[in-house]
């Protein structure tokens, strides 16, 4: 069998010499003080190909164009087998990636790796890092919510402030009418068509230069034996990827990647943030307003790349020991130091979205198309406990109730409201206890009941609780009997389904407060809502 | 690390290390491969309830006379629903009872039609004959035409999804 084997491979190496090449570069060897602080570049490279591989299986669910790739997204997170992991692990994959690159640059830094005659490796380097930035730009837009067209609106703007190029660079990303179609069609093709095939090629340079100048030997290894890259090596760095694969697949599972509403380019009250690994820069961005700008958005970024690409030719001397790098250190430090206060001081400076905003797409949003009536039954419900001793739709466990969905099959409002009041009357021998609650509420509770199919039965779990509390406010105020909102109300007054595409909050605030001062005419009487009930209120309402 | 007689790896250890590496790397594979496959393979999640739509009037219908009805379905395509024409060829036997098949061949596909002087369904593009309750009289098909699931109500013919006979 072995001999079977051995045959077989020098037959395919006499006519590939594969077996010899593969031999070769695990044969390598490698100075004596090789070891865990040399992982980084395999881990970077692990989680290129882990972007590639789900890069790839999004695609085959995916549609690039603005208004499908919304829909095909939330299709993969909401329908399609294990898409909510594979978009898990493409996305944290990104900002893994980040982390892990820096930390392979850093560590060459540290070690004066760049050193001649590796001066191209390390700029070869620079440009992946360059690279991996563009792929979290263009990908930022491809989910075409509203973070992604908002923070794609920003970066857009940022390019067109370039000096004398801005025109140009506006042209180029098809943003000069603003975000759309062309735009997207461009970041998804340098996403998907440009990005990869130049990773490939530079990594090809890349790994290709460090075998032919071998990996940086440190003072002394010359008096030591050399290693082999395989197996010892190889096990070190297979240990890291697989730390880095673990946390990776953790994150995919455990940490939730939302997706927002529809990208509406006339929402007013968005506030834009781009990826975290960009909050520096947009921090930098808003220190430098008025005609400093241009500092902040394109001298700075461009001398900090310049410095990166020079670092080989403006530290020149010997190599020395890692411990002895005394000022390398220091660079890094600092570099660190303002990097973080710049991140934080951002973070720090970013108001908290709108519980609108913060409506996570990728789950269930049945409870969006239910009408205010059973919005409110849902307030009732869970003020009442109803949930103690009743299941809707299986989950839960065992409970003294029976399960609540379908019973619109069997029963009329009127039961309903009978049974909530007198359980035993209708349902004899009822364990049920009367439930005190106003005949309004009743009738609240009641339309919900009728509502529990099995596609709403989730809307119990799921709705926000801001949602609940505007409907309760808009049932108790008799809003719906000029109102109308998805489809359930009178239409004496305007419609309120699209109100975010008309209005701005403060004005619908404004408004609610003194309608005759903004709607000259208006038959509406001023409501005074208490601080919670008016952020409530315009927070949902904003979402019709 | 660093030891005062710098030495290679013993024999034992780097098979430690040869075997390890194999191992992790195995567990990876099969970490991203089990997603993968249910990814490709397991059927998305449905969304739809099953529909019932209005196809036509069967009063006015002869028996053995099967009449073509078009009407509108919604699918599911992926992440879209859409609205799309459908047909159904209905029969009423002679003992009153309604049978609606769908309007494709079971062999390739193709459209299908009545032939009132041969009394069959016939397929234009490989001549397989179905009789008058959709077997296969010759030619390719493997299976009797498929048929809807019917309501009726009052004289209205509802369909809903389309099964193998």
């Amino acid at each position: 069998m072995r001999e079977r084997i051995e045959r077989l491979i020098s037959g395919i190496d006499e006519r590939t010499g594969l077996p010899a090449g593969i031999r070769k570069f695990l044969y390598e060897e490698i100075p004596w003080s090789s070891g865990w602080h040399q992982v980084f570049g395999s881990v970077a490279l692990f989680l290129i190909l882990i972007q590639f591989f789900t890069g790839i299986m999004l695609s085959f669910n995916y549609a690039p164009t603005p208004g499908d790739a919304y829909n095909s997204l939330r299709y993969i997170l909401t329908e399609v087998t294990a898409g909510r992991i594979m978009r898990g692990l493409h996305h944290w994959g990104a900002s893994m990636i980040i982390v892990v690159v820096v930390m392979h640059m850093v560590q060459v830094f540290l070690w004066g790796a760049y050193k001649k005659p590796r001066e191209g490796t390390w700029m070869a380097g620079v440009v992946l890092l360059l690279v991996t930035l563009a792929y979290g730009l263009t990908g930022y837009l491809l989910p075409w919510d509203n973070r992604a067209y908002w923070g794609t609106v920003v970066a857009t703007q940022i390019g067109s402030t370039v000096p004398l190029m801005g025109p140009y660079v506006t042209q180029i990303l098809g943003s000069g009418n603003g975000i759309g179609v062309v735009t997207f069609a461009r970041f998804y093709a340098v996403h998907v068509l440009l990005l990869p095939p130049t990773t490939m090629l530079l990594i090809g340079l890349h790994v290709y230069l460090v075998r032919k100048h071998g990996v940086v030997p440190a003072l002394g290894d010359e008096l030591k034996p050399k290693r082999v890259f395989y197996p010892q090596q190889v096990f070190k760095d297979t240990v890291a990827i697989f730390v880095a694969f673990t946390i990776l697949f953790t994150l995919a599972i455990a940490a939730k990647v939302p997706l927002e509403r529809l990208a509406d380019p006339t929402d007013t009250s968005y506030i834009p943030r781009p990826e975290w690994y960009f909050l520096f820069l947009f921090q930098l961005l808003k220190m430098t307003e008025g005609p400093m700008e241009v500092v902040g958005t394109v001298v700075l970024p461009t001398l900090a790349i310049l410095a990166l690409f020079a670092i080989p030719f403006l530290d020149r001397g010997k190599v020395t020991r890692v411990t002895k790098r005394v000022t390398a250190f220091g660079v890094v430090i600092l570099a660190g130091i303002g990097w973080a206060g710049l991140t934080a001081a951002a973070v720090r400076s970013t108001p908290p979205q709108t519980a609108a905003a913060q409506i996570d797409f990728s789950g269930p949003t049945e409870w969006m198309r239910l009408s205010p009536v059973e919005l409110a039954g849902i307030g009732v419900y869970r003020s009442e406990r109803c949930d103690a001793c009743h299941n809707v739709g299986g989950q839960g466990g065992q409970k003294a109730g029976p399960d609540l969905l379908n019973t619109s099959a069997h029963h009329d409002a009127g039961w309903m409201i009978e049974h909530f009041k007198h359980p035993s009357n209708v349902v004899p021998g009822s364990s049920m206890p009367p439930i005190e609650i106003t005949t309004a509420q009743a009738n609240e509770l009641a339309a919900l009941m009728l509502k529990l199919t099995p596609e709403f039965g989730n809307v119990i779990a799921t709705t926000p609780a801001f949602a609940v509390q505007a409907a309760t406010v808009y049932q108790k105020n008799f809003c719906g009997n000029c109102h109308q909102v998805n489809g359930v109300g009178q239409t004496m007054g305007p419609p309120l389904n699209g109100l975010s595409q008309r209005r701005t909050e403060k004005w619908v605030v404004d408004h609610f407060n003194n309608p005759k001062a903004l709607s000259p005419g208006s038959p509406m009487p001023p409501y005074k809502f208490s601080a919670k009930d008016m952020e409530a209120m315009t927070n949902w309402l904003f979402t019709l | 690390m660093e030891k005062s007689q710098p030495t290679i790896d013993s024999l034992p250890r780097r098979k430690f290390y040869a075997a390890a590496v194999f191992v992790l790397n195995a567990l990876m594979g099969i970490a991203l491969a089990i997603p993968a496959i249910a990814y490709l393979l397991v059927p998305s999640r449905k969304r739809q309830q099953d529909q019932w739509v209005e196809a036509g009037d069967v009063g006015t219908l002869v028996p053995n006379s099967p009449v073509e009805m078009s009407f509108r379905k919604s699918r599911v395509d992926g992440w879209r629903t859409i609205s799309e024409k459908a047909t159904a060829w209905v029969v009423k036997k002679p003992d009153g009872e309604l049978v609606a098949f769908g309007p494709q061949c079971t062999h390739l596909g193709c459209a299908y039609h009545w032939e009132e002087k041969q009394n069959q369904f016939v397929c234009p593009c490989h001549t397989t004959l179905f009789s008058i309750d959709g077997k296969v009289i010759s030619g390719p098909a493997p299976r009797p035409l498929d048929r809807y699931a019917i309501k009726v109500d009052g004289t209205k013919l509802k369909v809903g999804d389309l099964h193998h006979a």
